[in-house]
């Protein structure tokens, strides 16, 4: 697959992570793992922490499309079955209903399963289970039953991907109460919030920008970044706040550096986690600004920043100076290849956008 | 290459059932012997009258829970009159580490397995979702998305395999929900993963009102084991005595690493799908007394009569207990629950979530003004009474 051999190029916001942003400091490093600050990409952070997790609790189980001796078609598996053995790391057939079926009946049992869906709109057969079971189990059985699985997805595009290899499906799984979705920006937060995920008592749906996997940080694994529940301030500033997750950190970011250029104090939030919203890291960053504009790969109508708008002008509506903006994909279904650039929001479109403001 | 740890050593070399139903004892209750018992046997005679007694309190439930619906104390309930014979022996065959996995028409097989009336018929009366514990009892909460929950027991089978357990699961299932693609998924998992689990189609031929024959072109649904790599059986569904041999046998097999089964037991549906449904806009009344005329318990009764093993003594205690059940359900289901509003947040994450506690204490202000203000009291009971 030659998608898996494109590489992207670093940027100034690669160089960015949670961790120091938030203030958090690595955790001690163990014995196994002397923390040695290293060049690490999304993937490799994963995978490390998969890794880690499997060593540390043999409740954890990774299975799911290619997994095993091939390591994902994404690499976020590698090496994970011949360390692990087949009783931890396998191939599952291909059937997602199954995969995320199956997991829920191992997590009844005490496992801890992580699956992965291939790619995000391969995880759609896998609907069903996921929003009648794995997102009501605990309530329906008045919080006997939990099922700490997460379902990882490679989401978003910019990959070059051909159709149904780009959806931003975060807004399906945000809307299904029951259900903790987060997605990470970067190497650090990759790590540490997987390791998070996979010790949560509830369900996470987690959500892996596909297209900033090979971007790198220097990091020292293990490492341990804010909760994965909360937002962090990236970047401060003091004339708006771009509110970004996943794919789109490093557009806030790029927006940051081209706004500064022109005078603009840019305060770029990552939310990190879409569900839950972290109202008390973004308001206070709103209040402080006037000025808010979230950034998302995903269709406008109904999507992810319609809700994020909704909340900062229903808690913070006199305290803004302007409405809330949106810039977003169009309402149209992920583009081909050679027309993605068209579709997918960049740092330009950003401060075209802010420029609408009335200063 | 490693070796595929689920792999079992010996391949499965399944053969398609026969179109007969498998069977042990006539509609008139006589033993059936020869190539239509596949070479089960019958079960003990003590075997059987467990079986016959737990079939006649089933049924004394159903029609108890059917009336109370009918008087509006339940907003559903999917009988499952007439197919006692599967739900029984389904439940009978298992050991007490094994797990079932019941749809909402298997609430006598809940009944069979120890959880309380009321416990069952929670979610039916509107009052909580799942009323019962299910580690408790290894019981699964009643699926009602058809077949999802089969994946659910071929999950939980394989974390019993992989922790080395002796435990299997078994899932009851629908003849329309076979024409689901979790059906498809979890038939496939499960022998992919030699995962300890048997599968009972409870072929009742209707889904709600889609008779058996628009459901699927196969001569019979144990036909489909084979494609899988399995062993499937077609029973006679209204036989408890095949039934449960045929079951008890998928078990044993399940156990000792032998992977799943699928059975198929042909029944029927004698009850509409439930209070709301009508069924003679879509079947015949000849049909249904047809059927009446194969009924579970009748011929196991004969059966065992003619045996000496049911005495009038015995038929007698059966019957009392049976109507201590309906007045024991009876009077549970007289009684107006307690509901605590507030508790719809309390279960949906096992952290707090701000803004989870923002919307209850939003409810709770409005409960308290309603609590504390007549008129709005008055209002309500004006509004109910137009209704």
């Amino acid at each position: 697959m030659t998608l898996l051999d494109e590489t992207t190029p670093k940027t100034a916001g690669d160089m960015v992570t949670a961790g120091r942003a938030s203030g958090a400091l690595p955790t001690a490093p163990s014995a196994s793992r002397p923390a040695a600050p290293t060049s690490t990409s999304i993937a490799g952070a994963l995978n490390a922490a998969l890794r880690d997790a499997l060593a540390e609790d043999p409740n954890v189980v990774v299975f799911g499309e290619d997994v095993g001796p091939l390591g994902g078609v994404f690499r976020i598996t590698d090496a994970l079955n011949a360390e692990f053995g087949e009783s931890r790391v396998w191939d599952s057939p291909l059937a997602e209903s199954g995969i995320v079926g199956t997991a829920i009946g191992m997590a009844m049992y005490g496992l801890r399963p992580v699956v992965e869906m291939q790619f995000d709109a391969f995880a759609y057969p896998a609907f069903e289970q996921i929003t009648s079971h794995v997102a009501k189990m605990r309530n329906r059985t008045k919080g006997r039953v939990t099922l700490p699985i997460v379902i990882r997805i490679p989401y978003a595009g910019g990959i070059g991907g051909v159709e149904h290899h780009s959806d931003s499906s975060e807004a399906y799984y945000t809307h299904t109460p029951g259900l903790t979705v987060v997605t990470p920006s970067n190497p650090a937060d990759a790590y540490s919030m997987l390791r998070e995920a996979i010790r949560s008592d509830d369900p996470v749906i987690f959500l892996e920008p596909k297209s900033r996997y090979w971007s790198k940080d220097v990091v020292a694994l293990p490492v341990q970044t804010a909760p994965m529940t909360r937002a962090v301030v990236l970047r401060e500033g003091t004339d708006v706040t771009l509110l970004a997750y996943g794919p789109t950190v490093k557009i806030a970011l790029q927006a940051a550096d081209l706004g500064a250029a022109e005078g603009l104090s840019v305060e770029v939030v990552d939310l990190r986690s879409l569900s839950p919203f972290d109202d008390e890291t973004v308001g206070a960053s709103v209040r402080k600004t006037s000025r808010a504009a979230i950034i998302h790969e995903a269709a406008q109508f109904g999507g992810y920043g319609a809700e994020v708008a909704a909340r900062i002008t229903e808690r913070n509506f006199f305290h803004l100076a302007a409405p809330v903006l949106r810039i977003t994909g169009f309402d149209i279904p992920f583009p081909s290849p050679k027309l993605e650039e068209h579709y997918l929001p960049t740092a330009e479109r950003v401060l075209a956008a802010l420029d609408t403001w009335e200063w | 290459m490693s070796q595929h740890y689920f792999m079992s050593d010996d391949v499965v070399v399944p053969t398609l059932p026969t179109t007969k139903p498998i069977r042990l004892l006539s509609e008139a209750g006589r033993p059936v012997t020869g190539a239509q018992t596949a070479g089960f046997s019958m079960p003990d005679s003590d075997t059987l009258l467990g079986l016959y007694r737990a079939m006649v309190l089933a049924r004394r439930f159903d029609a108890q829970v059917t009336a109370l619906t009918r008087q509006g104390r339940l907003a559903t309930y999917p009988s499952a009159l007439g197919q006692e014979a599967c739900e029984i022996a389904a439940v009978a065959a298992l050991s007490p580490q094994d797990w079932l996995f019941p749809t909402y028409r298997d609430s006598i097989a809940l009944l069979t397995r120890g959880v309380q009336p009321a416990e069952i018929l929670a979610s039916f009366r509107g009052d909580w979702h799942s009323g019962f514990d299910q580690r408790e009892h290894r019981i699964a909460s009643q699926a009602t998305p058809l077949a999802t929950q089969a994946l659910h027991a071929v999950g939980l089978a394989t974390a019993a395999k992989l922790k080395h357990d002796d435990v299997v699961a078994l899932t009851l299932l629908g003849d329309g929900s076979t024409s689901e693609g979790d059906a498809h998924e979890a038939f496939n998992f499960a022998s992919v993963w030699q995962a300890p689990t048997v599968f009972v189609i409870q072929n009742n031929q209707y889904a709600i009102s889609v008779p058996f024959s628009k459901q699927s072109h196969a001569r019979t649904l144990a036909d489909r084991a084979i494609g899988y790599g399995m062993p499937g059986y077609f029973v006679d569904g209204n036989d408890v005595a095949a039934m449960y041999a045929v079951i008890s046998h998928a078990v044993a097999r399940a156990r000792s690493g032998g992977g799943p089964t699928l059975i198929e037991g042909l029944t029927y549906r004698m009850e509409a799908h439930t209070n709301s449904d009508d069924p003679t806009r879509y079947r015949e009344k000849s049909e249904v007394a047809d059927w009446l005329g194969r009924d579970p318990i009748d011929r196991l009764e004969k059966y065992l009569s003619a045996a000496g093993t049911l005495t009038d003594e015995v038929r007698e205690s059966i019957a009392t207990d049976a109507e201590a059940l309906a007045t024991a359900t009876r009077d549970v289901m007289n009684e107006t629950p307690e509901l605590d509003p507030l508790e719809l947040f309390d279960h949906v994450y096992s952290a707090e979530r701000p803004a989870l506690l923002e919307q209850r204490a939003f409810l709770a202000h409005e409960l308290a003004e309603t609590e504390s203000d007549p008129a709005a009291e008055h209002t309500e009971a004006e509004m109910a009474a137009r209704a």
